[in-house]
């Protein structure tokens, strides 16, 4: 048996048959994700196929997150249509304020070893698990959820390779965005990314959601990390270490490049507007005044991402001209960070938390930006329009860069707050 | 004329035409009114875009049309102002899996010969785009199989409901 990546070890384990890159496969579907932007469309495609039920509706979950709360009367229809959906066939509905369809996903639903499709590009961050986790539309979906299968171009991989230490005040966010500059906005379109590396290894899967939650900035199918101790571990705070298996690539698989990164030279990155691969490093971005500041989202959202901020916050105060808008990235990430008392410390600081949800980095509502106007936001696109407003201006950084910004009211290095 | 000869004009567009501006999230509730989204299409690259199109035209791109989300309203919208198929450098990869499930051609070809206005006609079957305002041809590389079949049964839905499942072999 030929040795594989991780992409044809997990299709292959999943059909039960060895599947190479390039071959067209149709495969079992494990997981299926819709929301409240694409899921309307899928239940009407699903309707029209003349189906009642789900193939598997414990394990096809619907997300109201996209505008949640519904901020106004079309959305509050579209949220009902998916919540009857819900009731009538038994499929899993995750309400307003519960999260962010990508990381409940990753904390109560999918397992290594997995393949979920999803209404939404940034299915990917599951692969952080090690399930073969991709995007795809309402139409591709509504088939996935009739048939139970969905048919795939096993993808050929590319493997980045990090290696080195992280510097103080550079994090998982900073890794990707300079690989995306790297590769650029289609360097990656129909591969698989799978992050490797003694970096990766030693990453808390938190932060690996945020590597493979932007492979698709770089045109991925999906960006995979192996399931190895950190998942179970993972998986063990959820309730969930029944669900964990290893999965990793075999040694010597056939990569179509392999990209190796020393992280001990990577700087707090930036990317400018109105392109996620127009990568700079904090330092080369010059002055750059910024408005608003949106910590959170399924990008950097999580429990380590709020305390990151909250600790280079801490004793300063938020500059003038600056609204801090935090979005946790669940209803559990939001609790807990209640507990610790992170959101009160950000609160008194002037922050406005928002629910659990995608309004702002998605332009739909609670955050949206006035004409002119510059954001530095820890999401993943800052495409022209993204957060609701054409006439505005989108950076992308890390939770560090983020929280540095939001006390000096430009883009800011983070590294001189954690000496 | 036939199913597989497509004729209308030109519309042109650069690079990296995200599904951001080509139905913008400003405009997420619209989505359950299609018609009414569809006047928006491309409104954020230039006002009034979609006034513009007549039944047949063509969108003619650069590197890496439609990157981004996942939206289906995106090419189900173009489809809608009228357009029959999409030309450009490259697409990536959900807009294009997308667009074929909702029978929308997407072309891949070499698009830096077409200016705005020229009349093309699409030969969806020999895989030609014939410049007829400037006398040029530029091949197409036919679809993978799999798609091919999928847009030959009018989209993906189509499909499955002709077939009872995937008939993607052979």
């Amino acid at each position: 048996m030929a040795a594989k990546t991780l992409a044809e070890r997990i299709l292959s384990d999943r059909l039960g048959r060895e599947v190479r890159a390039d071959e067209y496969i149709v495969s079992p579907v494990d997981v299926v994700l819709l929301q409240d932007g694409t899921g309307p469309l899928a239940v009407r495609v699903f309707r029209e196929l003349g189906k009642r039920v789900p193939v598997n509706p414990k394990r096809t979950v619907l997300f109201l997150d996209h505008a949640a709360p519904s901020p106004r009367q079309e959305l509050s229809n579209d949220h009902r249509l998916l919540r009857e959906f819900a009731g009538e066939t038994g499929c899993q509905l995750c309400d307003i304020g519960v999260g962010v369809c990508h990381q409940v996903i990753c904390e109560s639903y999918v397992r290594p070893g997995d393949v979920l499709i999803g209404a939404d590009s940034h299915s990917c961050t599951a692969g952080a698990l090690g399930a073969f986790a991709t995007g795809m539309g309402s139409t591709d979906v509504a088939v996935g959820m009739a048939l139970g299968e969905t048919w795939l171009r096993v993808p050929r991989s590319i493997r980045v390779q990090a290696i080195g230490k992280l510097p103080v005040g550079v994090s998982a966010k900073d890794v990707v965005l300079h690989l995306i500059g790297l590769l650029g906005a289609e360097g990656a379109t129909y591969r698989a990314l799978e992050f490797a590396g003694p970096v990766v290894e030693a990453l808390e899967v938190d932060d690996r959601m945020t590597l493979a939650n932007m492979a698709v900035e770089a045109g991925a199918k999906t960006g995979l990390v192996a399931s190895d101790e950190k998942t179970r571990h993972f998986l063990e705070c959820y309730g969930r270490a029944e669900g964990w298996k290893p999965v990793a690539p075999d040694a010597g698989g056939a990569y179509e490049q392999t990209i190796s990164i020393d992280v001990s030279r990577l700087a707090p990155t930036v990317s400018l507007p109105h392109s996620v691969d127009n990568t700079a490093t904090v330092e080369e971005v010059g002055e750059v005044p910024i408005d608003q500041v949106v910590l959170g989202s399924c990008t950097n959202g999580r429990l380590t991402d709020l305390r990151i901020a909250a600790d280079i916050l801490r004793g300063h105060r938020l500059h003038p001209r600056v609204r801090l808008i935090v979005v946790p990235a669940s209803r559990r990430v939001y609790l807990e960070a209640l507990r610790q008392g992170i959101l009160g410390e950000l609160v008194e600081l002037g922050a406005a938390v928002v629910t659990p949800g995608c309004g702002p980095c998605v332009g739909v509502h609670a955050g949206a930006l006035a004409d002119g106007e510059r954001c530095l936001a820890t999401t993943n696109r800052n495409f022209k329009g993204r957060m609701g407003n054409p006439n505005a201006f989108v950076y992308l950084g890390s939770p560090a860069v983020a929280a540095a910004t939001a006390i000096e009211g430009r883009i800011a290095d983070p590294r001189k707050y954690l000496k | 004329m036939s199913d597989t000869l497509l004729r209308g004009r030109a519309h042109v567009l650069g690079d990296s035409i995200s599904t951001d501006v080509i139905a913008p999230g400003r405009l997420f509730h619209l989505r359950s009114d299609l018609p009414e989204l569809a006047k928006h299409l491309l409104e954020d690259v230039e006002p009034g875009f979609a006034q513009k199109v007549a039944p047949g035209d063509f969108l003619v791109a650069g590197r890496n049309f439609g990157l981004g989300s996942s939206r289906e309203h995106a090419p189900t919208i173009i489809k809608l102002a009228g357009v029959s198929a999409v030309l450009a450098k490259s697409f990536a990869r959900i807009f294009s899996r997308n667009a074929i499930n909702l029978g929308l051609p997407v072309l891949e070809c070499d698009t830096s010969g077409i200016r705005e206005g020229n009349e093309l006609e699409v030969d969806l079957e020999t895989g030609v785009v014939r410049n007829l305002s400037r006398g040029s041809t530029v091949a197409f590389p036919s679809l993978p199989p799999v798609m091919r079949r999928i847009l030959a049964d009018g989209g993906l839905a189509a499909h499955v409901k002709k077939h009872g499942g995937f008939a993607l072999e052979g």
